[in-house]
């Protein structure tokens, strides 16, 4: 099993990579698609199969979709864009800083003591339990957090009166 | 120890029937429209015309495979496969009979759901890697179409969650040993089934591929057998729409007297003859009516269905909120 798992996470490392590197704005979020399930396949060997699934279908199929909708209607033009932003002013400072990131995961993997790869099995219904059980607050603030989204959407695209529609 | 020889088995008996029956739907649907419409449809070669898949394979195979030089030409090419690719995935976890499933996952039907949430993509940048208009509308069409349904879709399936107490399949079907789920979940059968139909962008929710308004919707631009891939992908999608009804709803490999596989296939191909019904009978919705017929119809339909399954659930549990009003 431990070489699916490195398997996975050299996809998941490569994908993010292009999505990074790419100019092509729809290749590079296809790669993020590939990134997401490589992660899921990731979560599934550490046990965690309800995380795995909704990994899948709430960030692979429906908000990846969302982000390729709107990328898309930018057209061809997005390209050449890309291209003009993507200069070493941009990117050099966001590099730098990532570098010291992974210098310490490096000096993490060297120094600390590695735990088994296998986490707790988690079922569907511990972690219903944990969720709506201790943490209810999260969930509450969580969904007060999107109900304003979901009023805000509602404005945008309530239908106005027929005056005011003008056709 | 996983039994390696039998999972084979299982995977090349389920692969093999489900893509020669896709082969026979297509058919099945020609001729049941035919039967339907007063005509006889393809019935030349073979008995009845069954081998006509097979004549139409050979055509395809032949014609050229044409990409077109404006196309996004590695995204083009990858489309089609996703389609098969998806549906076919899905069928590891339908279980046929008992211990006759390639993985019995603790996770079946959020598996399923999220391999038809990944189906989306075939559809969406299909659309998009051909680089024409028509495409590109279908594409659209179909983000706003199979985002809203697929929604609805995981909604409706959880009543029959609750009920069974379990995301694995095998226990969903094992639940419904004496009575089927259709019966206390008929409204979430219904808006499965019409998520279902929208998901599988069969008529009357086809308007992704609407070819009166946008000449074949998205796949407009594939020719050769990456068409061959789109159609029979729509047809593995009926196949898997089926089986997914038969064993949420209505009671799976169970029945009296038949060999259980026999029982389940019977109840699948009677979900085919009635989604091809449907396309018979059915118009196409206009776009923005199926919209609001989804989110302003079926979404409450599938949340007031949920909550009230939820709460029988528990006051049969005797759970401490409905003891007072024992």
């Amino acid at each position: 099993m431990e070489i699916l798992f490195y398997i996975a996470a050299a996809v998941s490392f490569l994908a993010t990579v292009r999505v990074i590197t790419h100019v092509h704005p729809v290749h590079a979020l296809l790669y993020l698609v590939v990134a997401l399930i490589a992660l899921a396949l990731i979560f599934y060997l550490l046990g965690a199969q309800f995380a795995a699934a909704l990994e899948i279908i709430i960030y692979g199929g429906a908000i990846m979709v969302l982000f390729i909708f709107v990328v898309m209607l930018l057209g061809p033009l997005a390209v050449e864009q890309e291209r003009t932003w993507m200069t070493p002013h941009a990117w050099v400072g966001p590099s730098i800083l990532a570098l010291v990131l992974l210098g310490e995961v490096g000096y993490l993997i060297a120094a600390g003591d590695h735990t088994g790869s296998v986490i707790a099995e988690t079922r569907q219904k511990g972690i219903s339990i944990a969720l709506y059980g201790p943490y209810i607050i999260g969930v509450e603030l969580a969904s007060m957090l999107l109900l304003p989204g979901l009023i805000g959407a509602y404005h945008l695209g309530r239908r106005l009166s027929r005056e005011g529609r003008g056709c | 120890m996983i039994d390696w020889g039998h999972t084979a088995v299982t995977i090349a008996v389920i692969l093999g029937s489900c893509l020669t029956l896709a082969g026979m739907l297509i058919w099945l649907e020609r001729r049941l429209l035919g039967v339907w419409q007063e005509r006889y449809g393809p019935n030349r070669l073979g008995p009845g015309g069954c081998l006509q898949s097979l004549a139409d394979m050979i055509k395809i195979f032949t014609k050229e495979d044409w990409i077109p030089p404006f196309a996004d030409k590695a995204v083009f090419v990858i489309t089609p496969a996703i389609v098969v690719i998806t549906a076919l995935m899905s069928f590891a976890v339908v279980p046929i009979a008992p211990q006759f499933v390639v993985a019995d996952l603790n996770v079946g039907v959020l598996f399923f759901l999220a391999m038809s949430s990944l189906a989306a993509y075939s559809v969406i940048i299909g659309g998009w890697a051909s680089n024409n208009k028509f495409a590109f509308l279908g594409s659209l069409r179909a983000i706003a179409q199979l985002l809203s349904y697929e929604v609805f879709m995981g909604l409706s399936l959880m009543g029959t969650v609750l009920l069974a107490g379990s995301f694995n399949l095998s226990d969903i079907v094992e639940a419904q040993r004496h009575q089927w789920f259709v019966i206390p979940q008929f409204f979430g059968f219904l808006c499965f089934f019409m998520a279902g139909l929208a998901e599988a962008h069969r008529t009357p929710f086809d308007m992704p591929e609407a070819e009166a308004e946008l000449v074949a919707g998205y796949h407009s631009e594939y020719s050769g057998m990456k068409f061959g891939m789109f159609f029979v992908g729509e047809y593995l999608s009926i196949l898997l729409l089926s089986a997914m009804t038969v064993i949420l709803f209505f009671g799976g490999w169970h029945g009296p007297w038949l060999p259980p596989a026999v029982w389940f296939v019977l109840k699948m191909f009677g979900f085919i003859v009635l989604i091809i019904l449907i396309r018979a009978t059915w118009p196409r919705f206009r776009f923005d009516q199926l919209l609001t017929f989804g989110w302003k119809v079926v979404m409450p339909l599938a949340l007031i269905n949920l909550l009230l399954t939820g709460g029988i659930v528990l006051w049969k549990a005797g759970a401490p909120e409905f003891t007072m009003l024992r």
